[in-house]
């Protein structure tokens, strides 16, 4: 095959456009629509502005206790109905807790779009807490922890390890999982208290994509959601923490690790207001570690020969779009040789000088950012996570436009401002986290 | 917390929209390679799926072919491999190369409109592949370090130690290479098993999304026109019978939760009682609202999430179920899952509870093939044990129709505990005694 059929050619990323309709309830709720009547199916989605990030000191792992809680029976539901109305009409449904926001979500055939916004509307009235399902749901959440952290290799590396080191303040250096002393502490009490002050309808966005009508679909919802009365919303605080000045550096125990592990972790742009730096740290982690061709790929998986896998990402989940001020930048990789962590930093170190300092190779940037449009178009095409996507943008970034925005925003950025976001990666500016490998044989 | 009820009734169901018939053709090249194309715009992506038959029983096979696939993208006659990386990056595209016992499978996705150009790059990877020496020994140390890695999980120890128990020296058996064969294999082996196996005569290639599916074809010929000849002959030895007990207990010391896993033989998707034992499963453990979740999870807390489901590998498809407790309550998680075991494979189900599993596989067969790439993996393992897009179009009609004494007949048959195989890793000084009280433990 001639290799000239790949010179590169001028780039221009395919833009999408969706139909989005915008509304506000009396009470408060936000609602966001997205038609799509190309497959008979829906996706619902509730976010509420309130994460692990907003928990109470002495209640870690609340907001996600809560979200357990509110899948426990409604105003009108007992135990269990809800899992077997979704289901039942040939649905799915999940929920999940991320630092700044908890979602709930229903992806649905369209024949059961009604019985999905009944079902969000009656736990926003009133979850159904008890005694005995808050006990049953501690006992889950725990063995949810054991799976996910307790009895697994790297398993809370590093969300649940970076943070303490990384920043200062209860609601961003906490475990968002949460200690089991104070899972077992929590009440229904407590729950009350939680849903009082963070479930408000003015504290929630709605979304619905998908096969729907939108004059129907918003007379549906004012009927469902409408009678939720209004409540007070408290403002939500800035969490954000000032850029670090001197290097931190902590060590942790694996019991279960077979190899050590290493997250470096930085404070970064606030991507809320400060998109277009946030949107050059994207590309440079895309430039740093997205593939075979990316700088710490090539430098220390191929040609050093250090990591067995190295990563560069936005987000504590990976998310680059997850998540208000602070949004971590963070560099992981695990590693054979418990001595060869000197190197490995720096290697990343010299890795970032050269793309500060000499540049970019023609075409990097623009190959990069074509894949990352592509990537972006691909989690929309779920008529679920569209949905969750267009809910999360109007909540976090106050608009579910930004996202159709996004493939000119990101064509915008220059390799000078991507050369500026590895500059402000220097050692002083970071948190290392050392994994220790308690199980390597 | 009480509140007002606003709408004490749950509303009702719609009428049912159907879905649009899927616009798809089915093209055998020269080479002998299946092509399905499906039409099905959305966002402006196609992925791509290619499977090509993999099982085999030569010595340490399931290490070659697992090294082979870790280093196909390190280079060609063309590119070396960050070239190859940078040649997909620009089309806004993505390649990765997957293996298990039955296949070897391309999966990868790209711009609708740089579709040509990154067939140009399959086909030159899949024709000139280099394997160069030094890549493929970096490559072999990277996979041993995954492979420790791996097994330090306990999940995977569990898999493993389930697999072999179930199929004993069969090559199902090897769900992850062995580490010291990994260490033997040699480039020179890799391009031989990539000379004989990757040939186009009994793979397939599924291509999904925003494109014209005549089009799509053309190009596919056009591009992997290079491709040619059939794969060397291969034994294929046949699946022993599964040998039921006694229970293995794996120690994991200090373990804080037990891995539960359990499996037998089931249906394949062909099979005309398919669909009954698919609705059992469901009632079973199968889905949030099934019984076993019910129980041990929101009745009694004992795990966060159990689940069963039927497994379908070239050879033939298998009950799988799997639940991590807490420690303490090994053995009465167990026991809880006999005893459901027991109870479907006994007692006829409710006709609510078929109702519910019957409507929750019909919508999520929908949901799940509502995407390019959800449509694109269903089509890619359903023509790996001979099926095709009239099966996956057939299959709510005949869920639709399936009855409470079938699914109760299917239920007795394969859902009888002493048929599984079942295995524990856990912390064995503390949950040793409380299985053996319930059945005998090796």
């Amino acid at each position: 095959m001639p290799a000239t059929t790949l010179a590169p050619h001028a780039i221009t990323l395919p833009r999408p456009s969706f139909e989005l309709v915008h509304a506000t309830l009396p009470n408060g709720l936000r609602v966001v629509l997205a038609p799509d009547r190309s497959a008979p199916v829906v996706g619902v989605a509730v976010l509420y502005d309130v994460g692990f990030r907003s928990e109470p000191e002495g209640r870690t792992g609340f907001a996600h206790l809560f979200e357990h809680l509110m899948f426990q029976g409604s105003a009108n539901l007992e135990k269990l109905a809800h899992f077997r109305y979704v289901q039942s009409s040939g649905g799915t449904f999940n929920g999940s807790t991320h630092p700044d926001y908890t979602n709930y979500f229903e992806a649905l055939p369209s024949n059961a779009l009604e019985r999905g916004l009944f079902l969000e509307a009656d736990r926003m009235l009133s979850p159904r807490i008890t005694d005995e399902n808050l006990a049953n749901q501690i006992a889950v959440v725990k063995e949810e922890i054991r799976v996910n952290v307790l009895n697994r290799p790297y398993g809370g590396f590093p969300w649940l390890e970076l943070p303490p080191v990384l920043f200062d303040t209860f609601p961003n250096a906490h475990n968002g999982y949460g200690d089991f002393v104070d899972l077992e502490s929590a009440t229904v009490d407590d729950a009350a208290d939680f849903f009082r002050r963070y479930y408000a309808p003015g504290n929630a966005v709605l979304t619905v994509a998908g096969d729907l009508d939108p004059e129907q679909t918003l007379a549906l919802i004012e009927k469902h959601f409408g009678g939720i009365p209004q409540r007070r919303v408290a403002r939500r605080p800035n969490f954000g923490e000032p850029r670090l000045t001197e290097e931190r550096r902590a060590s942790t125990v694996d019991a279960h690790a077979p190899i050590p592990a290493v997250a470096i972790g930085y404070r970064v742009a606030d991507p809320v207001r400060e998109l277009d730096e946030h949107l050059a740290n994207i590309l440079l982690t895309e430039l740093l570690s997205d593939g075979d061709a990316s700088r710490l790929q090539r430098r220390l998986v191929q040609r050093d020969h250090l990591v067995t896998d190295v990563s560069a990402y936005l987000g504590e989940f990976g998310d680059p779009f997850d998540e208000r001020d602070p949004t971590p930048l963070t560099i992981t990789a695990h590693y054979p040789d418990a001595g060869s962590l000197d190197r490995i930093l720096r290697g990343v170190d010299e890795e970032l000088d050269r793309v500060a300092n000499d540049g970019l190779a023609e075409g990097e940037l623009d190959r990069v950012r074509t894949k990352l449009a592509s990537t972006l178009f691909r989690e929309m095409d779920a008529v679920i996570s569209r949905s969750l996507n267009f809910a999360k943008f109007e909540l976090i970034f106050g608009r579910a436009e930004l996202i159709s925005e996004l493939p000119d925003r990101l064509s915008a950025i220059s390799d000078i401002d991507v050369q500026q976001a590895a500059e402000a990666l220097r050692p002083d500016r970071r948190a290392i986290v050392e994994l220790i490998a308690g199980g390597a044989q | 917390m009480n509140a007002p009820a606003l709408n004490a009734t749950v509303p009702a169901l719609g009428a049912p929209r159907r879905a649009r018939k899927l616009s798809t053709l089915e093209r055998t090249l020269d080479s002998g390679l299946r092509v399905l194309v499906v039409r099905k715009p959305g966002v402006p992506l196609v992925e791509v799926r290619l499977r090509v038959p993999f099982l085999s029983a030569r010595a340490a096979h399931a290490a070659k072919a697992a090294l082979l696939s870790d280093s196909i993208l390190t280079g060609t006659d063309n590119f070396d491999r960050a070239d190859l990386a940078a040649a997909v990056q620009t089309l806004g595209g993505d390649i990765g190369f997957g293996v298990d016992a039955d296949r070897l499978q391309l999966s990868g996705n790209v711009l609708a409109t740089n579709l040509r150009r990154y067939l140009d790059v399959v086909a030159d990877v899949l024709t000139a592949a280099t394997y160069p020496g030094k890549e493929v020994v970096a490559e072999r140390e990277r996979l041993v370090e995954r492979l420790t890695i791996a097994r330090s999980r306990a999940g995977v120890v569990a898999a493993e130690s389930l697999a072999k128990r179930m199929w004993g020296d069969h090559p199902y058996a090897l769900d992850l290479p062995e580490t010291d064969d990994v260490q033997a294999v040699t480039a020179a082996q890799v391009r031989r098993l990539h000379r004989d196996l990757i040939r186009p005569e009994e793979a397939v290639l599924v291509i999904v999304g925003d494109v014209s599916a005549p089009r799509t074809a053309d190009l596919v010929a056009k591009a992997l026109d290079g491709w040619t000849g059939a794969p060397a002959a291969n034994r294929i030895p046949p699946l022993p019978p599964i040998d039921a007990a006694p229970l293995l207990l794996v120690d994991r010391p200090g373990s804080v939760q037990s891995s539960l896993r359990l499996g037998a033989s089931a249906l394949r998707r062909d099979d005309e009682r398919y669909p009954a034992l698919q609705l059992a499963n469901l009632i079973f453990g199968g889905y949030f609202s099934s019984r076993w979740t019910e129980n041990i999870r929101e009745d009694k807390g004992y795990t966060y999430g159990p689940h069963s489901g039927i497994d379908h590998h070239a050879l033939g498809s298998f009950l799988q179920m799997q639940a991590d407790v807490a420690t303490e309550v090994t053995g009465p998680a167990l026991l809880e899952t006999v005893y459901e075991m027991g109870r479907i494979a006994s007692l006829p189900p409710t006709t609510d509870e078929v109702e519910s599993a019957r409507q929750y596989a019909i919508g999520t067969l929908a949901l799940s093939t509502a995407t390019q790439s959800g449509l694109a993996s269903t089509l890619a393992a359903l023509t790996g044990v001979g099926l095709g897009p009239d099966w996956l179009a057939e299959h709510p009609r005949r869920l639709a129709k399936v009855t409470l004494d079938e699914i109760a007949a299917a239920a007795a048959e394969f859902f009888a505990p002493t048929r599984f195989a079942t295995v524990v890793v856990g912390d064995a000084a503390s949950v040793r005694g409380p299985l053996a009280a319930l059945t005998p433990v090796e």
